[in-house]
């Protein structure tokens, strides 16, 4: 095998388009975008750093829905809380039922497969929403992803409910025989008046390269909040771009923790739409990376309405080899006056050769607003250091006492417990931090 | 305990000390008065072990070792504390942890088990009360949002908690009211027991009403200009600066 195109067009000969009507149409237009753009290059404005062409380009086979995955497998990779979770399993981008636990009832919590989804009661829904981040993302990427959204979940979060276990969804690719391309596909919509919160690692089982194309689209109703936490802490086999995309509708809170803590080329797209007036969104996003890790965070928020609150806060450890890049955009349109949309994006570099890009945007249409960003790139705080060590404290423990508390402000974020202590845990190991 | 000699040290190409001597016994405190500029935090930041100021030359002794060979945190641990001018802001450290790390490692340095929990708890309150210090501000991160006044508290209460042999304590009057300046001269009072040594770097005298030196130094571009005991704190405060510089033959602008 060959080029990715080349793979892609194997994978349409063997299953041709399945689903019908609107899925069909929408699957086809993706393949055809993806034909058009093919796999961004560098040239492209928005994959500048992170050379995205250079991962697709070794062998995939594209991930066959079948798989010798075990639910002894999955068990080993299960994320502390998970007793009382619902579970979402996802093994080469297709859920699998059969290893997932649904504990929420059915009244609070309904499952689909996108192909039944857009069929029934969620018809509309679906047609309106499936897709919205292709506006934001017209490239070969997620146009792909909009290839194959026929195998996609759709998630309903009913109004009214609160479901009280959390979502875990594993993303797994099993890379154990060969190499794997997935594409995990989403639609999750979350009720008037409902509450979720959503947890999503990716894990690779085997060392085989494994890429993960990841599309998630959120829609929020009034009124609703929504935690979305995601993980990935991986070898240097395992790529993935992750998009994100969360309309807010109705007036609500979406509250969003990102974390990368290793891996091999890792782009992580967030966007938020705020559709109505009142919404709240807070974005944090710490990046914990050495080797030869390239962690990629692109950010939107795009403030439709009025009245709109936005505050993001991204930190990076970039260590060894490492290399980091932000991107936040914000944008204000004509008719969004009074919005208030703060940005921040704070480096440490451990290393000589560690590196960050860090770039803000700000497009600001309406004259009645308050947006502000910042950027810092540095080392540890020398005067930070000689206070602790003045107190006999020494140099590497002051080190990881200082590099912990930098990440704690983000960790701090994370509500749900056993994510928060798990993801602590894995910081201060590798920070050497014990207190 | 600490023996300086002919001590000289720059930041960058700036010679900042030139040539400073001072012994200080076990028991005594010392004032290092002086004019802005004169060198007296750069002694305090040097002895501490800044790394940002450069030893051109001279010895330190401190009970018995080579101060000027020993790390910043093993200067700690043989006994040698900084009360910072400007204590640092440190987001995300409570302050308890922050103390408990320092009073732990110090032990540890010495050969001494770590304090347990139990153990820290009973210690801190009592040299809560020493500073009339509130748990409250101890259990917010390390300085952070602190005022003034409550910095430097909070200065002295890790003073009292490690319980060094010497405490430089640089200008820790700067920016405290009488009040303040009144609890936190108590705090270092309270420690002096005849064995522990002082050195009290102040711009001004009224620091001196209530910690009162045996021996008064004045350090004057660089030098120990003069020395003397605590009445020279008050012919100072009398006269101004410009009489040493009068002294020492220098034009004094009117």
């Amino acid at each position: 095998m060959s080029g990715l195109k080349e793979i892609i067009q194997e994978k349409i000969s063997r299953e041709p388009f399945a689903g019908n009507g609107v899925l069909k149409d929408f699957s086809e237009k993706g393949m055809e975008l993806f034909r058009e753009q093919g796999i961004p290059t560098v040239k492209h404005e928005e994959w500048k750093y992170t050379r995205i062409a250079a991962v697709l380009n070794s062998d995939f086979n594209y991930a066959a829905n079948t798989s010798s995955v075990t639910k002894a497998d999955v068990d080993a990779v299960r994320l502390p809380g998970h007793e009382t979770a619902n579970e979402l399993v996802f093994i080469n981008g297709i859920y699998h039922a059969e290893f997932s636990n649904i504990r929420s009832s059915s009244d609070a919590l309904e499952l689909l497969p996108l192909s039944e989804a857009v069929k029934g009661e969620y018809k509309k829904l679906v047609e309106s929403n499936l897709g919205h981040s292709a506006g934001y993302h017209p490239d070969g990427i997620n146009a792909l992803s909009n290839a194959f959204a026929y195998d996609g979940l759709f998630i309903e979060v009913k109004k009214n409910k609160v479901p009280e276990h959390p979502l875990y969804c594993y993303y797994i690719n099993d890379a154990r025989s060969s190499s794997v391309l997935s594409q995990p596909r989403t639609l999750i919509h979350v009720g008037v008046n409902a509450q979720v919160v959503l947890v999503e690692e990716e894990i690779t089982l085997g060392s085989s390269d494994s890429f993960i194309n990841r599309v998630s689209e959120l829609v929020v109703e009034e009124n609703a909040n929504v935690q979305l936490y995601k993980i990935q802490n991986e070898d240097v086999h395992s790529s993935c771009v992750k998009t994100t995309h969360v309309r807010q509708v109705g007036k609500s809170k979406v509250h969003s923790v990102t974390l990368t803590l290793n891996g091999g080329m890792i782009r992580n797209n967030l966007n938020f739409i705020l559709e109505a007036p009142g919404c709240e969104s807070h974005m944090y996003g710490l990046y914990c990376v050495k080797g030869t890790t390239h962690v990629d965070n692109h950010t939107i928020v795009d403030n439709v309405k009025p009245h709109c609150f936005s505050n993001e806060l991204y930190k990076g450890i970039i260590d060894e080899q490492a290399t980091g890049v932000f991107n936040g955009k914000i944008f204000v349109r004509k008719d969004a006056q009074k919005t208030n949309a703060y940005q921040s994006n704070k480096n440490v570099l451990l290393s000589e050769n560690a590196s960050v890009n860090t770039k803000p945007q700000l497009e600001i249409f309406a004259d009645d607003v308050k947006c502000s960003h910042g950027c810092t790139i540095g080392r540890l705080d020398e005067e930070s250091m000689f206070y602790l060590r003045a107190r006999g404290i020494g140099e590497q423990e002051a080190r990881a006492l200082l590099l912990h508390a930098f990440a704690a402000e983000i960790l701090n974020q994370i509500e749900c417990k056993p994510i928060r202590e798990y993801a602590d845990k894995i910081i201060s190991e590798r920070l050497g931090f014990e207190l | 305990m600490l023996s300086i000699k002919n001590l000289q040290a720059r930041i960058e190409e700036k010679e900042i000390l030139k040539g400073i001597n001072l012994d200080i016994k076990p028991g005594e405190v010392h004032a290092i008065m002086g004019p802005n500029g004169s060198g007296k935090s750069t002694l305090a930041s040097v002895l501490a072990g800044r790394s940002s100021y450069e030893v051109t030359g001279g010895e330190v002794e401190f009970m018995g070792k080579d101060l000027l060979e020993l790390s910043p945190e093993d200067r700690a641990r043989e006994g040698l504390f900084l009360a910072f001018q400007y204590p640092i802001e440190i987001p995300g450290v409570s302050t308890t942890n922050f103390i408990k790390t320092a009073v732990n490692e110090t032990r540890k340095y010495r050969g001494e088990e770590p304090l347990d929990a139990v153990q820290f708890l009973k210690i801190m309150k009592e040299k809560m009360k020493l500073v009339e210090i509130d748990q409250t501000l101890l259990s917010r991160s390390l300085n952070e949002g602190f005022s003034g006044g409550e910095k430097k508290r909070n200065e002295i209460f890790q003073m009292a908690m490690l319980e060094p042999h010497l405490s430089i304590l640089d200008e820790t009057d700067s920016g405290l009211d009488i009040d303040a300046l009144r609890i936190v001269a108590e705090g270092v009072n309270k420690l002096r027991d005849g064995k522990r040594s002082f050195l009290v770097i102040t711009h001004y005298q009224r620091l001196l009403d209530y910690i009162v030196p045996d021996f008064v130094h004045v350090l004057y571009k660089g030098k120990i200009v003069r020395s003397g005991t605590k009445e020279l704190a008050l012919e100072l405060e009398e006269k101004g600066y410009d009489f040493i510089k009068e002294e020492l033959g220098e034009r004094v602008d009117a």
